[in-house]
């Protein structure tokens, strides 16, 4: 039963991931990339690693493709705006990812139904990893703190200039 | 019983197969979005194969792997998009062969 849900969840990913690197709107290949990441969330979750799950959801799908909505967004400011609003309205943008996220809602609630949801014997649990994380991984924490900082520091010094001279121009 | 009901070379197949997915949008898109994009697809395939693993063997380790990836990308994605909008500002357009001549 599991398996099943396993194999719908792969092809929903598969599926969606082409169809989102072959749209020629960003917008429209943002939403198929969301439904991957949805996809790939699903697996995790049937694979036992529920913590995983939802840090892909949370992180990926949440913090990650909003940072992308912002930027198409600011760049899609101009005299165009209100028709391409009105022709991403229309229905047949986004009836297939409606589908193909309908159909791993409906995953989940069939997973919902059955306890232990999954296609491992044992799960791991969210305190088995923040235990390994905090005990022998500690350095690699540290590593990705440095790294995050970094990334920081050269987004806001990028963002900073692009703000500035628009400030300027106005 | 432990480890994956489902056989773990169908796991690494997808993985694998999600990976080139994300390989031919770098290599063939020349948006600079759909390239990060496409990025973001090729270490999610990764980090879906860690976690594989780490199911397999009811070890912690593949979701710890996977935290890393996750930041990696978080810190990757941030900085991308900063490139994006300055070569948006610079060049008017998200041609990445439009930015080919590497000088400030």
């Amino acid at each position: 039963m599991m398996e099943v849900l396993f194999y719908i969840a792969a092809t929903v990913a598969l599926l969606s991931t082409g169809l989102a690197l072959t749209r020629a709107n960003a917008a429209h290949a943002l939403i198929y990339l969301i439904v991957s990441l949805l996809a790939v969330a699903v697996l995790f979750f049937l694979m036992g690693a529920p913590f995983a799950a939802a840090l892909e959801i949370v992180i990926y799908a949440g913090a990650i493709m909003v940072l992308f909505v912002f930027v198409i967004m600011m760049l899609n400011v101009g005299q165009h705006g209100i028709a391409q609003e009105q022709e991403w309205l229309r229905g047949r943008n986004w009836i297939v990812p409606g589908i193909l996220a309908g159909l791993l809602l409906l995953e989940l609630l069939l997973a919902l139904r059955h306890a232990p949801a999954t296609t491992a014997g044992l799960t791991v649990s969210p305190k088995e990893v923040g235990l390994a994380l905090f005990g022998p991984y500690v350095l690699a924490v540290e590593i990705a703190s440095m790294l995050l900082l970094a990334g920081l520091i050269g987004a806001y010094h990028l963002g900073r200039r692009f703000i500035v001279r628009r400030e300027n121009k106005r | 019983m432990g480890g994956l009901q489902i056989p773990m070379e169908h796991v690494l197949a997808l993985a694998g197969l999600l990976f080139s997915c994300g390989l031919m949008g770098l290599m063939l898109r020349r948006n600079i979005i759909f390239m990060l994009m496409s990025l973001e697809v090729m270490l999610n395939a990764s980090a879906l194969a860690f976690v594989a693993a780490g199911a397999k063997w009811n070890q912690a380790d593949g979701q710890i792997i996977f935290l890393l990836i996750l930041s990696v990308a978080a810190a990757e994605v941030a900085v991308g998009l900063g490139l994006v909008l300055q070569i948006q500002r610079r060049f008017k357009t998200l041609d990445i062969d439009q930015a080919r001549r590497l000088r400030g």
